[in-house]
């Protein structure tokens, strides 16, 4: 199908790092079932370095595609930087997204900022809250 | 293996169609309003295409026009029915909550112009009864328009029992037979049917051609304003090739249409027993009183439009009303009216086959099916938190 490029159905057919770690050091959960997308990421984190990383996807290709993208983006390196991962960095490495569509990319970003939250809440370690946007501040979901 | 199973969208045209058109290309081209004789050939060729039409429906020649499908001929139908209501004050109209958009949009238009627009439920089983009709029609209602068949999930609605109603009553009754066509019985007299829509590429026809039936004595009011042509009703030249495959292909498709419903109805009962094998699926649409070809399954726990790309690589084309698919936020309009929620709506798929399936074609798809849904629930946290127990399953 047209619809998406060769990089994202790669992605979607074979998606990289799915499944559960679980002695996750940090998990986060992103999306809604009623829109019809829901983005879980589990973190294992070593010396401030994401050792490991795992997802599970209820959504569309490109959802899918956009978490495995997004693990692979993060994995092996340190929790700032996958702090700084953004959207269109997600979109770019999967040589783009359909723009209905780039709320997906969107998801795989807010999906790692919530899981790496909750290793900082787990863990007692002191955040910028306004690093940490709240679900309802993207607005792909409007019921 | 390559399975073609989204006959609900669009059809492959039969042999017996594309030969019927290919003469009117490029040997009988004539414009049939033309005078000399190359315009009268073709002339000939589509009264007779419009007499071949009009016996399929039971109805009279004069009775045919044709348009350039089923979203036009919808359109018409319910434009002139509110134009003669508004003539008299009446200014109501009845439908069903899970119509083809081409008759929710128009009636959207016309309630923004003020007319008041009732939409009957159509329960779980996706059916509504005469009897709901009869209740909601009013002094002032000025048509009835429910669809003989739903395209979605296939149910087929009791048209002669709500056309009597109609009738009795005095209130214009149009059917949307777009499903219908070709694949189900339809006599507009003894059904007691004023107006009714049909697509030609929905029984193997050609694209860009339909045919509204209406009722004599009843005055259309024009979409498209031209010549002459179809009695001064809609403006245009011919498109004459169209004309001639349609023909073909809705009386080759009414000619077998007891042997092909047998045939299909019985591949169909064969997908729905396998696909029913799929724990937590639940079959969209009564099981009984559904179109031969149609098959239409929620599976929780996953969406619809990763379901369809695993599918087409595995050389099966289906469709899905997941929100995912349609373009917009929601899940298919005809899942939310059968009661689905919308977390079970996107994770629906529509097979819809055709004489041309065979039973190993049938047995691939229900083994393609459970493997794409089992995979993907593999990777679901909905469905890990379903089986962990953490939220409900809604189907059983």
């Amino acid at each position: 199908m047209a619809l998406y490029s060769d990089k994202v159905m790669d992605h979607f057919r074979n998606p990289r790092n799915v499944g559960v770690i679980e002695d996750a050091d940090g998990v986060g959960e992103v999306g809604n079932a009623k829109c019809g997308d829901i983005m879980k990421i589990y973190l294992k984190i070593d010396n401030d370095i994401i050792s490991d990383v795992k997802f599970e996807t209820f959504g569309c290709g490109s959802a899918i595609a956009s978490s495995s993208m997004a693990t692979e983006l993060i994995k092996g390196r340190p929790v700032s930087e996958a702090l700084e991962l953004s959207n269109k960095a997600v979109a770019e490495a999967l040589d783009g997204l359909p723009a209905h569509k780039m709320h997906c990319s969107v998801l795989a970003e807010e999906a790692i900022k919530a899981a790496v939250k909750d290793y900082y809440d787990r863990n007692g370690i002191e955040y910028d809250h306004a690093q940490f946007p709240d679900c309802e501040s993207c607005g792909h979901c409007s019921v | 293996m390559n399975i073609y199973a989204d006959n609900a969208a669009t059809t492959k045209m039969s042999r017996t169609a594309v030969d019927a058109m290919l003469p009117y290309l490029d040997q009988i081209y004539g414009n049939p309003s033309s005078l000399h004789s190359v315009g009268q050939r073709a002339n000939e060729a589509l009264a007779s295409a419009r007499g071949r039409v009009a016996a399929c429906l039971g109805c009279d020649a004069g009775e045919i026009i044709f348009t350039s499908g089923g979203s036009e001929a919808d359109n018409q139908a319910i434009i002139s029915a509110a134009r003669i209501g508004e003539r008299k004050g009446k200014k109501h109209i009845i439908s069903t909550a899970f119509e083809h958009h081409a008759v929710l949009h128009t009636l959207n238009k016309l309630e923004k112009e003020g007319f008041e627009v009732t939409l009957l439920d159509v329960h779980e089983n996706g059916l509504v009864t005469a009897r709901q009709v009869e209740e909601a029609i009013r002094e002032d209602t000025c048509l009835v328009t429910v669809m003989y068949a739903n395209n979605e999930i296939g149910t087929i609605q009791p048209i002669g029992e709500i056309g009597a109603v109609c009738r009795a009553k005095g209130v214009l009754f149009h059917t949307d037979a777009v499903q219908a066509a070709g694949h189900l019985h339809i006599d507009v007299k003894e059904q007691n049917i004023d107006m009714l829509s049909l697509s030609a590429h929905k029984f193997h026809g050609p694209k860009g051609i339909g045919a509204l039936y209406v009722k004599k004595g009843i005055a259309l009011t024009n979409l498209i304003e031209g010549g002459a042509q179809e009695r001064g009703k809609r403006a245009g030249t011919e498109n004459i090739p169209a004309i001639m495959g349609m023909a073909a292909a809705l009386e080759e498709a009414c000619g077998s249409i007891d042997e092909n419903a047998a045939k299909v109805s019985a591949l169909r009962d064969r997908l729905i027993a396998g696909l029913s094998e799929i724990p937590h699926g639940v079959l969209n649409g009564d099981a009984v009183k559904r179109l031969p070809g149609n098959v239409n399954f929620c599976f929780e726990g996953i969406e619809g439009e990763s379901l369809l790309l695993l599918l087409d690589d595995k050389g099966v084309c289906a469709s899905s009303g997941s929100a995912c698919t349609s373009g917009s936020l929601d899940p298919s309009h005809v899942l939310l009216a059968i009661g689905r929620p919308h977390e079970i709506a996107h994770g629906s798929l529509r097979l819809t086959i055709s004489e041309e399936t065979t039973q190993e074609e049938v047995d691939y798809l229900i083994g393609a099916v459970k493997e794409v849904v089992s995979y993907l629930r593999g990777m679901s946290p909905v469905w890990r938190d379903l089986e962990s127990g953490k939220s409900k399953f809604v189907t059983a």
